[in-house]
């Protein structure tokens, strides 16, 4: 069973191409580690699948249905979240407000529909406890630690029920402690049946936590194969290009 | 799993309202406040105070939309403008209408004339706002220019000459723009109202969240999913509605609209909003901060009067304050280490 079906996936800015022939599938619950260098097709692929840009070629297929995304929204309505490298967290709002941002609850007082700030840190506190993160919902981004805002983008993506969630560079601006409890929230999401692509430059990352690794080469997909038959020393030369394909 | 041991609650000072601008400068307030009645007795009389309120509630008004601008990370400088212009339209109408058959309907004159007036701010506002949320003009720019054009149709509508309101309706407009209820001004009635109003739409609504949003990361913002371009133009629509209100409730004040009513009043308003702890960099301010900006602008400037000093040192002091004011946020959000 697949989720996820990219088939010839292409994508071109003017004359540049920025991906070509891009095809791969993920199943439910699968954590595959997305690699290249810089400029090898990565956010741009991450970008067509979260409906950021559309493809110029090719086709998606996203739970047995062909998809047409307009709208990073339309990807979100499907069952798609993203956590973004910057993390997209508005740092002047509390936790539990960026969790909700864009999807706050409300109730109704007399005419009015105000926010239901109670709910919405209920809510947020209950899953920085299903993340196991100490972070409190009404405290403000701004004071938090590189790990605590990854949980935030992360517990976001935990609001709806998101089928696949797609992490850029999540490990690359936080502490060794962090990075530990980051991947250990990955596989929180894998036990409940959620698949991930992560997109690392972070080898150990990539070869701890993920069961595939798919590797990009100036737009062109260049391998794809479970973790446990490949090595960091064959993926760099994949990166790099000293090895042509595998 | 993990200890976040080094991680403890921020100390009951330096979290919540106090921890905010705004806190200091409501103690500034009330310090001036009792400095300027020991040194001027006659500060705390019924009719002085009664001035200095109904002077507040008009830069109050104006502030608290500006204010909502500059949470987004923008500013308004037409308001000075919106305010001239949207008075004068009142007074026309109130002049136009009032030899029609109108007349005979008690009220109709009043409540045509002022919706004509808010409509104007309103006009404004959506052209500024679209000319910035939809086209991505600068902000300062497009308001700058709006504040030249508008102030520019103010003279060349009115020949220069002032509007008189007379006829029809208009001691009921005097009674509902410059009478009081209960020994209070009616203006400050309105602020405080409108500050009531905005403070819930501010702090409990999606909208209102959705303009901190836009102010902290407008890019965080458009990926979640908020309407960027409608809120950001929204914002001005409110502020140019603000600046009519405020400007018709001057022209009541005053029983006849100057050509140049309210001219250079922005620099006022927006040193409020920002003195009450808005930041223009945005993601930062409320409803109280306007109002106790546009407060403590005031007390200094009626109790520098009070003390005899030359009125030419007003501006003197006022800019001083407002550099202090954020001289003041820079050193304590520093040494939370913001």
């Amino acid at each position: 069973m697949t989720l996820l079906d990219l088939v010839d996936i292409g994508k071109s800015y003017g004359a540049v191409q920025a991906l070509s022939h891009v095809s791969f599938s993920i199943a439910p619950g699968e954590i595959v580690g997305l690699m290249g260098d810089n400029g090898a097709g990565k956010s741009t692929l991450v970008k067509i699948i979260a409906g950021v840009f559309r493809q110029s070629e090719g086709m998606m297929r996203f739970a047995d249905r062909e998809v047409h995304f307009h709208h990073p929204i339309d990807a979100r309505n499907a069952g798609i979240e993203v956590v973004h490298q910057d993390l997209a967290l508005a740092d002047n709002l509390n936790a539990a407000a960026n969790i909700f941002l864009g999807r706050e609850l409300h109730r109704q007082v007399g005419p009015l529909r105000l926010l239901d700030h109670r709910a919405m840190e209920r809510r947020s506190a209950e899953l920085f406890r299903e993340l196991k993160s100490e972070t409190r919902p009404a405290e403000l981004v701004r004071r938090m630690s590189g790990g605590q805002r990854q949980a935030v983008a992360i517990a976001r993506t935990r609001l709806a029920d998101a089928k696949l969630i797609l992490m850029d560079e999540p490990t690359a601006a936080i502490s060794v402690r962090q990075i530990a409890e980051v991947l250990a929230l990955i596989g929180r999401l894998r036990d409940q049946g959620i698949a991930v692509i992560l997109i690392s430059h972070r080898m150990p990352d990539v070869f701890e936590i993920c069961d595939r690794v798919i590797v990009l080469r100036r737009g062109r997909l260049v391998a794809d194969k479970p973790v446990v038959k490949s090595s960091p020393q064959e993926v760099t030369g994949l990166i790099t290009g000293a090895l042509e394909a595998a | 799993m993990s200890d976040f041991a080094n991680i403890n609650r921020v100390p009951w000072h330096s979290r919540g309202f106090l921890a905010t601008q705004t806190a200091y400068v409501c103690l500034a307030l009330l310090l001036l406040v009792i400095i300027i009645s020991f040194v001027a007795p006659a500060f705390l009389t019924f009719g002085n105070l009664s001035n200095v309120l109904t002077d507040f509630s008009y830069i109050g008004i104006v502030s608290l939309g500006s204010t909502i601008v500059i949470i987004t990370g923008g500013i308004d400088l037409s308001v000075g403008s919106t305010m001239g212009l949207s008075a004068i339209i009142t007074a026309l109408l109130f002049q136009a209408l009032g030899a029609t058959g109108l007349a005979s309907v008690p009220g109709a004159v009043m409540a045509l004339s002022i919706i004509g007036g808010m409509l104007v701010g309103a006009g404004i506002g959506l052209c500024n706002g679209l000319l910035i949320a939809r086209i991505g003009l600068t902000p300062f720019v497009t308001t700058l220019g709006m504040l030249s054009i508008v102030r520019g149709l103010c003279y060349a509508i009115t020949g220069g000459q002032g509007v008189n309101i007379s006829g029809a309706d208009s001691n009921l407009f005097f009674r509902l723009t410059d009478g009081s209820l209960f020994g209070i001004p009616v203006p400050l009635i309105y602020l405080v109202l409108l500050g009531i109003f905005m403070a819930v739409m501010l702090h409990h609504t999606s909208r209102g969240r959705y303009v901190f949003a836009i102010g902290g990361n407008e890019r965080a913002a458009e990926l979640t999913g908020v309407p960027v371009t409608s809120i950001k133009a929204g914002v001005y629509v409110i502020s140019g509605l603000s600046a009519a209100f405020a400007g018709i409730l001057l022209a009541g004040w005053l029983g006849s609209v100057p050509a140049n009513l309210a001219d250079g009043y922005e620099l006022r308003i927006i040193a409020a909003s920002v003195i009450g702890g808005a930041n223009l960099l945005g993601g930062v301010g409320g409803p109280l901060g306007a109002m106790v900006g546009a407060a403590l602008i005031e007390v200094i400037r009626n109790g520098l009067v009070l003390a005899h000093v030359n009125t030419y040192w007003q501006d003197t002091f006022v800019g001083a304050i407002i550099i202090a004011a954020v001289f003041v946020d820079r050193l304590r959000s520093r040494r939370l280490g913001h």
